[in-house]
């Protein structure tokens, strides 16, 4: 359980945004979205790892990162040994075969002109998994897996509702038999009932063939009952990572209070009249001096806006935490 | 209880289209008590906004409302355009989902506010750019003075909302209507806009209806919920109760299908199957085919939205369910 299958040392990833003449010639710096900044990460064999956080903090940047969707500026990728960040080519997608992503609109990520069952025999095919003449059988037993009509094989993307088309989505990224799946914001897009069916299928398949799951969200109670351990991004970094039951009990970083106490619980019973955090997330293009959290906290002290905490482990139930907080009072 | 200020009655939106005839809202009954925020839930389909437009007239051609919106002693549906054009943004306001496509992107958004002030107020000059900035700090925007002259493009998305509930408020409605206010928001400015419309609610003593898909906000903000499904309202109660004991077969489902704390990766217990199709409702009850409970008492006519408020509790209760006394005896919320 506990073998670390992915590790993430160190990446950074800046996006730049568009010089103009103007800035040229007035000789100003040129500016960036930092999306990741120094992420740390480690993701156990046949785990859930849930990362949660608000728009912009790069939870999904660190996915497309991580099946390299977008290179990384600096930093390090390892997946089960192999180096993963300077893979090109044939390596690059032997990598990918094994490392799947599912993404949040299945509209968008599915060829609107080709059919399920065409859909699922090109990657079947692209990376000779299957012997022409089995894959017919492997379609079906794809679409049985996800819980898919047999006949969905002949239909196009259109003639599915949502819930159908993240299976869609879902069988064609388990058709290369990956051993990481990563989903980014899978059920967003869903309604509430149908959300469930799919966490449901995510469930069964991750004990049926051993995934190893990146669960990448901004909803916190889904992310609470399917992650093994949560790590909470906020600005680009990693500001708090824990088992789950634990960071949602008794959450260290003030961010993660904060964003828990935000989230509107379903009891009627337990309402509070006082905002959990006062403020708006600064611009990523602009990121606060030290702790990217420090203008709307309120418990920062002069430290905080000068050093950036380090994500360091605290307690020995390998919760981490980036806070000069916890420094002072240990 | 006192009486109430706004009284829907067999409300009906139809839309002729090309692929057929949809009613997205059938037949709605619905009671507005002054100064409470009723929640209007279902998922998407199901009729909530499409409800909240009609009481305003804003449904576009090939929709078509019919029935009855009592507002004050005046039916809405039976008003002309100018007399509505007075109750629209004056006595009733709404707020929408997405404020950047809801606010005008080429005008600042003081001149859209002082838009509102000179349609529904007396003001005018010095007092009315006055009235102005005191609603941007109304709604917590810092440095409001400033602020008049930017367009909604500088403002974050958040800042935005409250501009738009600016613009609301300036006619001091005695009702406002909110559609999915918060959806576009990240979860801890939602928190901040949801304590602004409470606090704005009670200071200014309007009533609210809000439209919503998620139902920890109408855990937190609603008094009172009436829950959608395909076009029709399948029960009400006040949010408590709602929680506690559901008591329609489609309102118990969403309560299981989301996830409770403790509950980690536990199979959910969803809802199977999909919505109904608008141009093909079933027969009966439009639950029915996703309802374990159904009978073929549910299939052979649809049932009426009865009162099952016994003298134990004086609150309000309605409910679409023939099964409602099996629901309460059976079907315990999971969490």
């Amino acid at each position: 359980m506990s073998q670390t299958i992915l590790r993430v040392e160190g990446l950074s990833k800046v996006f730049p945004v568009s010089y103009s003449v103007v800035e040229r010639v007035q000789g100003r710096p040129r500016r960036a979205v930092r999306a990741l900044t120094e992420v740390n990460l480690e993701v156990r064999r046949g785990e859930t790892l849930g990362i949660v956080g608000e728009s912009g903090c790069g939870k999904s940047t660190l996915a497309r990162c991580l099946v390299r969707l977008y290179d990384v500026d600096s930093g390090r990728i390892v997946y089960d040994g192999l180096e993963v960040s300077g893979l090109r080519g044939a390596a690059l997608r032997q990598y990918n075969r094994r490392v799947q992503m599912v993404f949040q609109d299945p509209f968008s990520s599915l060829n609107p002109r080709m059919t399920v069952g065409q859909t699922l025999r090109e990657a079947i095919l692209v990376h000779r998994l299957r012997k022409p003449e089995q894959v017919p059988g492997r379609i079906r037993e794809l679409l049985e897996l996800v819980g898919l009509p047999a006949d969905a094989e002949n239909r196009l993307p259109h003639e599915f509702s949502g819930g159908q088309r993240q299976r869609i989505g879902i069988a064609r990224a388990l058709s290369v038999e990956p051993e990481t799946l990563i989903a980014d914001e899978l059920v967003s897009a869903l309604d509430v009932s149908v959300q469930a069916q799919v966490v449901n299928l995510l469930l069964k398949l991750q004990e049926q063939l051993h995934l190893t799951v990146l669960f990448v969200a901004h909803d916190l109670r889904l992310v609470r009952h399917l992650s093994h351990r949560v790590a909470v991004m906020y600005l680009g970094r990693i500001v708090e990572l824990a088992e789950t039951e634990r960071l949602f009990t008794a959450p260290a970083h003030p961010y993660t209070q904060a964003l828990l106490r935000a989230a509107p619980e379903l009891d009627p019973s337990r309402k509070s009249v006082v905002e959990a955090v006062k403020g708006e997330l600064p611009s990523p293009l602009n990121p606060p001096t030290g702790c990217p959290f420090h203008p709307r906290c309120p418990q920062a002290f002069e430290r905080c806006s000068k050093e950036v905490p380090a994500l360091l482990p605290r307690g020995p139930e390998g919760r981490w935490v980036a806070c000069h907080l916890l420094e002072a009072t240990p | 209880m006192s009486e109430p200020i706004l009284k829907l009655n067999n409300l009906c939106t139809v839309f002729h289209t090309a692929r057929g005839r949809f009613t997205a809202v059938d037949g709605v009954n619905l009671e507005l008590f002054p100064g409470e925020v009723l929640g209007l839930v279902g998922e998407s389909g199901s009729g909530k906004s499409v409800t909240l437009r009609s009481i305003l007239r804003l449904v576009r051609p090939p929709g078509r409302v019919s029935g009855e919106v009592r507002w004050r002693g005046r039916n809405l549906l039976s008003l002309s355009e100018p007399q509505m054009r007075q109750v629209r943004g004056g006595e009733i306001s709404m707020i929408f989902q997405e404020p950047m496509t809801a606010l005008n992107p080429v005008l600042p958004v003081g001149e859209q506010i002082a838009e509102t002030l000179r349609e529904h107020t007396e003001l005018s000059g010095n007092a009315l750019r006055q009235r102005a900035i005191e609603l941007l700090e109304l709604v917590g925007i810092p440095s409001p003075k400033e602020r008049l002259r930017d367009y909604p493009h500088q403002f974050s998305g958040g800042m935005r909302q409250r501009v738009m509930i600016a613009i609301a408020l300036a006619s001091n409605p005695k009702l406002l209507l909110a559609d999915e206010p918060t959806t576009a928001l990240d979860v801890t400015i939602q928190d901040q806009i949801l304590k602004l419309l409470l606090r704005l609610k009670d200071t200014l003593g309007m009533s609210v209806i809000l439209v919503t898909h998620d139902l920890g906000v109408v855990a937190q903000t609603c008094e009172r919920v009436a829950v959608m499904y395909a076009g029709r309202i399948v029960e009400v109660a006040p949010a408590a109760e709602l929680f506690a004991q559901p008591r329609h077969a489609y309102t118990l489902g969403l309560l299981n299908s989301v996830p409770g704390a403790g509950s980690t990766r536990r199979p959910l217990i969803p809802i199977p199957g999909a919505p109904p199709d608008l141009t093909a409702l079933p027969p009966g009850c439009s639950f029915a085919p996703r309802c374990a409970f159904a009978t073929d008492e549910c299939t052979a006519q649809r049932p009426p939205l009865m009162d099952i408020s016994g003298p134990e509790s004086p609150a309000v209760r309605l409910t679409a369910c023939i099964h409602h006394d099996a629901l309460s005896a059976a079907g315990e919320v999971t969490r």
